[in-house]
């Protein structure tokens, strides 16, 4: 007797996320990170209506690998630019996409105003603690003793001060509505940062205000460790200075989660 | 319409929204504030879009996202500000989005002061930010010419996908005039097809300034000279005043073409052939004009609100066919008739 095989698809690429092979380094987390917020604009079914911000840094070219219209702000004007768009097209569903130089150092004042104003869009911020585009120098995210090419004798804390962290400054406006940190360094996390990126787009959907997932991504290449060891290193040297969790979760946050 | 006696920055602001502006974006700053403040006012009241922005930074980068959804849009500021907003204007350049710009020129370098002066004509005519573009630049030289100005400064940002800069002075942005304000415009239904609204229907849409390929980067700028060209071929404008048996040819532009011209009148009234070519588009710039007027003109002096600016563009117009003189006062210093009439004596002699 022959046997019958049913073909059932599984899984497959998200409509949204383009069919191009990305220039990131391999181990690199932001691939990884594009493709989970490519799965939720096509569970949300929003791939007609958003408009991405991409950023001056490694994901400069975020408008190539999605499939969705979009825009590159200047470094750090990301959620200017955005605040923009979303004012004169208030049904749209607008996000950056912005590295920790970008968001935490650059644009410090951009960031932290449309949180303020309570901009109704979607921040992705990618913390991988390095400028990675640029060949690896000091970010503002840094942590305490980190070599790097502009720090050569690791982060001197005396005079560059402590890592910014950015989810717990921002939680502390009155205009965040959803502001939480997660990581993609293996299943549990991605499971959960999964889930945040979904809430942080319902939350602009439902018109609640600000929304921003920090995650705590990988740089193999500029942390000079290979991808395994990268991943190793956010669980053991990032996390315990960036705890994950959630900052800030309004009321009707997390009617949405 | 009826005249109605206007402040040169209310007449802009309204104008604008007369132009069919459907967002605004600035920051406070002396001497355009009342501009702005017209603009939190009237924009709310029509459905449209008021934000005080934390900066000219940030104000300018909402303009460009706001023009790359598609949307009627400006901002104003003068010269501190508009040093900031110079990064966005040049990513704006090379995406080729309208964007409407108002500087209300003050004393400078540095905070200045709050008075006239017209030391941001090399900022707004000579580039927009870093790299190789530039804004068309129009200069009102009344209450009445900055409202027509700002109308048809949304006019050419549309027409040419580019910045419109319409670069006023403190006097022109403070002064009270009679004006005539235009109809109001109704808002455009549709989005441009270029625009960034959502990949509806439609292959997606990017708007990017990214090139890493020299090439592309080559075409792209050389694409940017060439509508520079055909803005220099087809959108001159300029004013001329008793030219047409002048020897002695003034060239000046905004609040001291004004008063140029008085003194101007004083001067023929001594038997002084002179006349004026006023500059109402900087960028273009009316090279040719000057150029046609040289047969007659023995010498040409340059009265400006700075320390000499303009008249680099005058001398290379010129091109040494006749003495090119200046007459500069920078720091919010604004010339009186009679001290021009000085000069044009001096000349004489
Ligand atoms: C105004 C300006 N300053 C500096 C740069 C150079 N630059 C490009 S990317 C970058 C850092 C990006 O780092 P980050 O935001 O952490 O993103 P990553 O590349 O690590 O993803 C810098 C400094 C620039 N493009 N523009």
């Amino acid at each position: 007797m022959k046997q019958q095989w049913e073909e059932r698809v599984v899984y497959q690429r998200p409509r949204a996320l383009a069919s191009v092979s990305t220039g990131y380094c391999p181990g690199c987390t932001h691939g990884l990170i594009h493709k989970l917020i490519a799965e939720a604009i096509d569970d949300l079914g929003i791939q007609e209506t958003t408009i991405a911000v991409a950023p001056v840094g490694c994901a400069l070219f975020l408008t190539d690998y999605l499939e969705v219209d979009g825009v590159m702000a200047a470094h750090g004007r990301a959620p200017a630019m955005a605040t923009g768009i979303k004012r004169v097209e208030p049904d749209k569903v607008v996000f950056t996409y912005q590295g920790d130089g970008d968001l935490a150092s650059i644009g410090m004042a951009e960031i932290v105003w449309a949180a303020a104003r309570g901009e109704n869009i979607t921040v992705f911020f990618v913390n991988n603690a390095i400028y990675g585009m640029t060949g690896g120098q000091m970010a503002p995210t840094s942590l305490p003793g980190q070599i790097t090419t502009s720090s050569p004798r690791g982060r001197d804390v005396e005079t560059m001060g402590m890592p910014v962290r950015m989810a717990e400054l921002l939680a502390g406006l009155p205009g965040a509505a959803y502001v939480v940190r997660r990581s993609v360094y293996d299943a549990r996390t991605i499971k959960a940062a999964r889930q945040a990126i979904r809430t942080a787009f319902r939350v602009q959907m439902e018109g609640v205000g600000f929304a921003l997932v920090e995650f705590l991504s990988s740089c193999p290449t500029n942390w000079r460790l290979n991808p395994a060891q990268a991943l190793e290193w956010i669980k053991e040297d990032m996390e315990p200075y960036y705890p994950l969790g959630d900052y800030k979760v309004s009321d009707i946050a997390k009617q949405l989660q | 319409m009826a005249k109605e006696l206007l402040v040169g920055n209310v007449a802009i602001a309204e104008a604008a929204i007369r132009a069919g502006v459907e967002a605004f974006f600035g920051y406070p700053i002396t001497p355009q504030t009342e501009l702005l403040e017209h603009m939190a006012g009237r924009m709310p009241e029509l459905g449209r879009v008021f934000l005080q922005a934390e900066s000219e930074v940030a104000a300018i980068n909402m303009v460009y996202g706001a023009a790359c959804a598609g949307a009627r849009v400006m901002t104003s500021s003068s010269g501190p500000g508009i040093s900031l907003m110079q990064e966005g204007l040049s990513y704006i350049a090379i995406s080729e989005v309208p964007v409407v710009v108002v500087d209300v020129m003050r004393g400078g370098p540095g905070l200045g002061n709050i008075q006239p002066a017209q030391g941001d004509y090399n900022q707004v005519t000579k580039t927009a930010g870093h790299g190789d573009s530039r804004s068309i630049v129009l200069a009102p030289s009344s209450v009445q010419e900055a409202a027509d100005l700002t109308g048809l400064a949304f006019d050419l940002a549309e027409k040419y996908r580019t910045i419109v800069i319409v670069a006023g002075d403190g006097m022109i942005g403070q002064m009270m005039e009679p004006a005539e304000l235009p109809p109001m415009k109704s808002l455009p239904a549709t989005r441009p097809d270029w625009a960034v609204t959502g990949a509806k229907g439609r292959l997606k849409n990017v708007i990017t300034s990214v090139f890493l390929d020299a090439e592309v980067m080559e075409a792209i700028n050389w694409r940017l000279k060439a509508k520079l060209d055909r803005i220099q071929a087809e959108e001159v404008r300029c004013e001329l005043t008793l030219v047409d048996d002048a020897e002695i040819l003034i060239v000046a532009f905004g609040s001291a073409a004004r008063i140029t011209k008085t003194a101007i009148r004083e001067a023929r009234e001594q038997g002084i052939r002179a006349g004026m070519l006023r500059p109402i588009t900087l960028l273009p710039f009316p090279s040719t004009a000057i150029e046609e007027l040289l047969d007659r003109v023995q010498t040409v002096l340059v009265v400006e609100m700075n320390t000499g600016q303009m008249v680099d563009d005058v001398r290379l117009a010129v091109q040494g066919r006749a003495p090119v003189h200046l007459y500069g006062r920078p720091g919010g210093s604004v010339p009186v008739p009679d001290e021009i009439l000085d000069v044009i004596m001096s000349l004489r002699a």
